[in-house]
């Protein structure tokens, strides 16, 4: 029992009449990385900000690091670093200026203070940036600031609120391969409505729609759990598929009609190529059928493979239908 | 403690990486030294009780511009977020910010000093009601950077904070003047809950404890009432 690091059961939590979370209950384990995926207004934002303290449920508890977030809140939130939404900064304060204020709230002694400030700048990679008002520097080394200033006191959890919105592609993935790294040695809860993200930093998933968990899984077992794969078929754009319209949708034809395949759906290919999706009725292996089906209508094939299905459709398909998510959500 | 004197540092030194500091200096010492030695040397006389009624005066917007951001900006920002998860109470950042704020003002008290001393180079000059003035002015500027606090911490705009600031600070003030207009039952409630009754008592040179837990009082109930804002975010 001693690696739970948090510990939520049955928070809620009402604005006026708006419901904004619904008995969200969930156990982190020391060294995971959680991902809080979820779309816009769903409660990821309320609660993180429960977790830290900074607002209080309507209903329910939590426990972080074995400390009540009511009763022992000081302690709670010693063991946690936070990134809030929109990483909000001082713009008039120097990085190091501000770096040593964190610490010294964090009641990290002087001389501690100098080698963890050291250590955390080469780790986040703010080196050359610490003598610089935090209003001169660009989106990317704020949200390094941020997240130096959520290191400063080596906390067992780091709770993340959208640490990539709103960072160009090449820092989003500097600051996720950051985010990996010190997810090493620490419990990480991120939440993100970007999928690639999750799939590529966590080891697990927690998906929230109106303000109610409706997934709890790893990212493959979620993929797995929504069961069915999709089968890519290319083909060679020349002899009876010739460009037109017209053979591209007999081509399309052909696929439909193999036994098994639901739905049929033309991709963007390169030039001299036509591909398309097929998503089967059941769990069957279509390749060898769809394969027999090609060569039978003279229909060049280059490319035949099976793919788990899309993170993306399978948060879509939870997110936006009540009633299709229940059948997917945990009987918690 | 120590906490809270982090925060108060670090809102001191807010104000100067900024030009929050300069500004509010140069317009205090500016319209001081204008509305104080223009008439000074028709009255002739080496005292310095003008200075302290102009600096009372001069006290309600300055107060009011050195508080109205800091719980307002952090509120608009965010930063409030960041701050509040923070292993700190909410009084630490409540007194911090007050401490913060009232070190602005003891600084620009100390850069008028060298008004008195002007004023003790031209002809002999008193100073024990010089210090006694400041110790008025000083406690008379923390009550209203106290109402600063409380108003700031109901807004995230900057503008409706130094208003409303501005406004609270001066009906304190100002009430005493309606005395002859209202009923002599309440007059002398009236008179008692005015910053410029207090502040007259000082000025003459006798520290009451009475004025002094006056003051003390209205610092201590508007600082209460700004911690009840700040965490009252927890149940909305």
């Amino acid at each position: 029992m001693s690696d739970v690091m948090i510990e939520a059961r049955d928070l809620t939590k009402r604005y006026d009449d708006v419901l904004a979370l619904d008995k969200v209950s969930m156990t982190v384990r020391k060294g995971e990385v959680l991902g809080f995926l979820g779309p816009n207004g769903a409660g990821k934002s309320t609660t993180m900000k429960i977790l830290t303290c900074f607002t209080a449920p309507t209903e329910g508890t939590a426990k972080i690091s074995g400390f009540d977030i009511q009763e022992d809140s000081l302690a709670a939130r010693a063991a946690i670093g936070y990134l809030p939404e929109n990483n909000p900064l001082y713009p008039d304060m120097i990085v190091l200026e501000y770096l040593e204020f964190a610490a010294e709230i964090r009641g990290i002694a002087k001389a501690d203070a100098k080698k963890r400030i050291k250590m955390i700048v080469e780790q986040t990679g703010l080196g050359a940036k610490f003598a610089q008002p935090i209003r001169t520097l660009s989106k990317g080394y704020r949200q390094r600031v941020g997240l130096a200033q959520a290191l400063i006191h080596e906390p067992p959890i780091l709770i993340l609120d959208e640490p990539m919105s709103g960072l160009d592609p090449n820092q989003a993935v500097e600051i996720r391969d950051l985010i990996k790294e010190i997810g090493r040695s620490r419990t990480v809860v991120l939440s993100t409505h970007n999928l690639a993200e999750v799939q590529v930093a966590c080891d697990r998933v927690l998906i929230i729609s109106k303000g109610k968990i409706v997934a709890d899984d790893t990212p493959d077992g979620l993929r797995e759990r929504a069961g069915k794969a999709r089968f890519v078929v290319g083909l060679i754009d020349g002899g009876p598929v010739d460009g037109s319209k017209a053979s591209t949708d007999r081509a399309e034809k052909v696929l439909r009609e193999v036994g098994g395949v639901e739905r049929v759906r033309k991709l963007e290919a390169e030039a001299g190529e036509v591909r398309f999706e097929v998503l089967p009725k059941g769990t069957d292996d279509l390749r060898p059928a769809l394969f027999k089906s090609a060569v039978d209508n003279q229909l060049t094939l280059i490319e035949l493979s099976r793919e788990g299905q899309n993170l993306e459709e399978i948060f879509r398909d939870l997110t936006t239908s009540a009633a299709k998510s229940a059948s997917i959500a945990p009987a918690a | 403690m120590s906490k809270t004197l982090t925060i108060a540092r670090r809102e001191l030194t807010g104000y100067f990486n900024g030009p929050a500091a300069y500004i509010v200096i140069c317009l205090f010492l500016i319209l001081l030294g204008i509305f104080f030695w223009s008439p000074f040397f028709l009255v002739n006389r080496s005292s310095v009780r003008g200075l302290f009624d102009m600096m009372s005066v001069l006290l309600l917007p300055t107060t009011a511009a050195i508080t109205m951001g800091l719980l307002a900006e952090e509120k608009r920002t965010g930063t409030i977020e960041t701050l509040l998860t923070m292993p700190l109470r909410d009084t630490e950042v409540i007194i911090g910010k007050f401490l913060g704020a009232l070190a602005l003002l003891a600084v620009l008290l100390v850069l008028t000093i060298p008004y008195p001393m002007s004023v003790h180079h031209l002809g002999r000059l008193d100073w024990g009601p010089v210090w006694s003035g400041y110790f008025a002015v000083l406690l008379q500027g923390a009550a209203m950077i106290a109402i600063g606090v409380l108003c700031s911490s109901y807004t995230e705009n900057q503008l409706i904070a130094f208003f409303s600031a501005g406004m609270i600070s001066f009906a304190f003030w100002i009430v005493s003047r309606f005395l002859p207009f209202v009923p002599t039952q309440i007059a002398s409630f009236i008179e008692w809950i005015s910053f410029d009754y207090h502040y007259e008592n000082m000025l003459r040179g006798v520290i009451d404890s009475r004025d002094v837990i006056f003051f003390l009082s209205i610092i201590g109930f508007s600082l209460a009432l700004a911690f009840r804002s700040l965490e009252s975010r927890r149940w909305s």
